[in-house]
């Protein structure tokens, strides 16, 4: 079958490569209708995250029909035909952490739990197409894929939505949404959200719906701004402002209640200074992630607001407001999404309408031309805000 | 050479005793181990990879067994490597599962053999405790061992970094591991 694979930093390839087979009586094999590229994929492609190898599978974002189940699945649930979404997260819905619906954090699924916990100082859950070091999963940007665990992390789509709606539910939708339902929402909030891409956008649809009063996206790119005021929300440029300086402005001066980092370790800058400090020292490898929107939504919110980040971090920030966090009792929430805990609610949600996950699709490339759709995804070229691969086209 | 480790499982003490009780369920989780063979009276028969394609076996006889609590062994006079050990089973706090702590002691003879099962071991023998234990929980909470396509082997997973590409497996690699679990 065809894959998308890792070449390299900053190389990907479609290559042949054998069909996904069943390791686990738990598992299933998929064909995939629809995988997208996650703008955590292209943390991979700059080698911000280690333990990647050539070859190597990439994608979390997968979806299609079920063609084989093993022989563990139980009866009177998956069977051949189902059309399934999957989780980026591998869960294993049995250890402590999954009962407590913390799936990302599960303990059983990553075979390299060992590496991870030297790292992270405890393991976490394994993850399809994202380094070794979360399990070293093949990832689902292919023909066919292996869903692991399936009768845990494969959820059937009974209802006739299209792929475009319903692809999201297996990362960037929950992870939008759980950056705002973080932030306990309270009646009158104004939410800040620095990043407009998939993530940011998702976790502004959620802080509406989860009843923020006022919602503003902080970004640089203007079809990102664009693509949020068309939604109805508040904007900032953080190239022609200062962010902090225009949040109070926005606020009577209090600061926004709830601020979201959907940014992560790649963060720019508007001042070249700063950016320049972090950039070098990441070079160096004394720093690995560069945590601007982190620092910047720590020293923005109002005193007792939440900071909620789902932005990707991979380990080392310098400068972190640390003064900032505890004099002004700021509480800072954070996880790689537990996906399994939210699909169900939030395919109600696109279901009756009040979400539409498919606003954010700029982009639907053939999987032979994901070389393509990696390039302008990253370099931000022809608007792109998301790339769908559809694999049978 | 004296090792511990711990684990937590979300079973209640009695099913992960009984695990363990069964000898014979050891080798499916511990990376050394190739065969445990019961007999009469707490005894058994060990036979255990060494370096080099080379086996090491040697007796043992359960020397304490306390149903859901605590298990322990010593191996035989005469054994290549004298060792000895207990897991224990403790209720982890608010109905958590069972804590499970493991101490193990192992007598590496002087000369030859000893440096090589020092080597074998490695600089970080816990993380092969470690690991075991990691196993022993996925067998009891999972079912099985949990396999990625970077990671395939099972029990045999040693090898962290580099492994295989995170891909599918030729049916060459696959015929190798044996699986049998498709449908």
């Amino acid at each position: 079958m065809k894959a998308v694979c890792w070449a390299g930093r900053n190389s990907v390839e479609v290559e042949d490569v054998p069909d996904p087979r069943i390791l686990n009586k738990r598992d299933v094999i998929i064909k995939v209708t629809s995988t997208a590229i996650c703008g955590s994929d292209l943390h991979l492609v700059d080698g911000y995250i280690p333990t990647m190898e050539k070859g190597d599978i990439l994608g979390h974002e997968f979806m299609g029909e079920v063609v084989e189940t093993g022989s563990g699945i139980p009866g009177g649930t998956l069977k051949v035909g189902d059309r399934v979404v999957v989780p980026f997260p591998i869960a294993c819905g049995a250890c402590g952490m999954c009962q407590k619906q913390l799936y990302s954090c599960c303990e059983n699924t990553n075979p390299n739990a060992g590496a991870a916990e030297k790292m992270f100082g405890h393991p976490t859950a394994g993850v399809y197409g994202y380094s070794h070091l979360t399990g070293g999963y093949a990832g689902g940007q292919a023909e066919y894929a292996r869903a692991a665990l399936a009768d845990v992390n494969a959820f059937e789509i009974e209802s006739d939505l299209d792929d475009d709606q319903v692809l999201f539910l297996t990362d960037v939708l929950p992870t939008g949404f759980m950056a705002a339902d973080m932030c306990d929402i309270e009646p009158g909030d104004v939410v800040a959200v620095w990043g407009a891409g998939p993530v940011g956008q998702f976790a502004m649809d959620s802080a509406r719906l989860l009843g923020a009063a006022e919602v503003i996206a902080i970004d640089r790119e203007p079809y990102r701004l664009r693509m949020a005021q068309q939604a109805g929300y508040t904007t900032i440029d953080f190239t022609d402002a200062d962010v902090r300086s225009r949040l109070l402005e926005l606020t009577g001066g209090r600061g926004p209640d709830k601020c979201i980092d959907a940014v992560g370790l790649e963060a720019t800058h508007g001042a070249t200074h700063v950016h320049t400090y972090d950039r070098v020292k990441q070079a160096l490898r004394s720093e690995t992630d560069r945590p601007h929107a982190l620092r910047q939504a720590i020293m923005s919110c109002r005193s007792g607001g939440v900071v909620s980040v789902v932005g990707v971090y991979g380990g080392m920030v310098d400068k972190f407001p640390a003064g900032a966090w505890m004099n002004r009792s700021l509480t800072l929430r954070t996880g790689q999404c537990h996906v399994h805990r939210y699909v169900p609610r939030l395919l109600e949600h696109i279901e009756k309408g009040e979400l539409d996950p498919a606003r954010i699709i700029t982009h639907r490339l053939p999987l032979d031309q994901a070389v393509g759709g990696y390039d302008i995804f990253k370099n931000k070229l022809d608007d792109c805000e998301k790339v769908v691969l559809k694999p049978g086209a | 050479m004296e090792l511990t480790g711990t684990t937590t499982v979300s079973r209640p003490p009695a099913a992960v005793y009984e695990f363990w009780r069964r000898l014979d369920h050891l080798p499916d989780f511990m990376a050394h181990v190739d065969d445990v063979r019961t007999g009469d009276g707490g005894t058994s028969h060990w036979v255990v990879t060494a370096p080099f394609g080379r086996t090491v076996e040697w007796d043992a006889t359960i020397t304490d067994d306390v149903p859901d609590r605590r298990i322990a062994w010593e191996s035989a006079p005469g054994a290549d490597v004298a060792n000895r050990g207990a897991v224990e089973f403790r209720p982890a706090p608010g109905g958590r599962g069972t804590e499970v702590h493991v101490a193990i002691a192992y007598d590496l003879p002087g000369g030859t053999l000893g440096e090589l099962a020092a080597k074998y071991f490695g600089e970080e023998p816990h993380q092969q405790l470690d690991d075991d234990l990691r196993r022993f929980k996925q067998m009891l909470e999972v079912g099985e061992i949990v396999r990625s396509e970077g990671a395939p082997w099972g029990k045999r997973a040693r090898h962290e970094f580099p492994q295989r590409p995170a891909r599918p497996l030729t049916d060459e690699e696959a015929a190798e591991l044996d699986l049998e679990v498709s449908r």
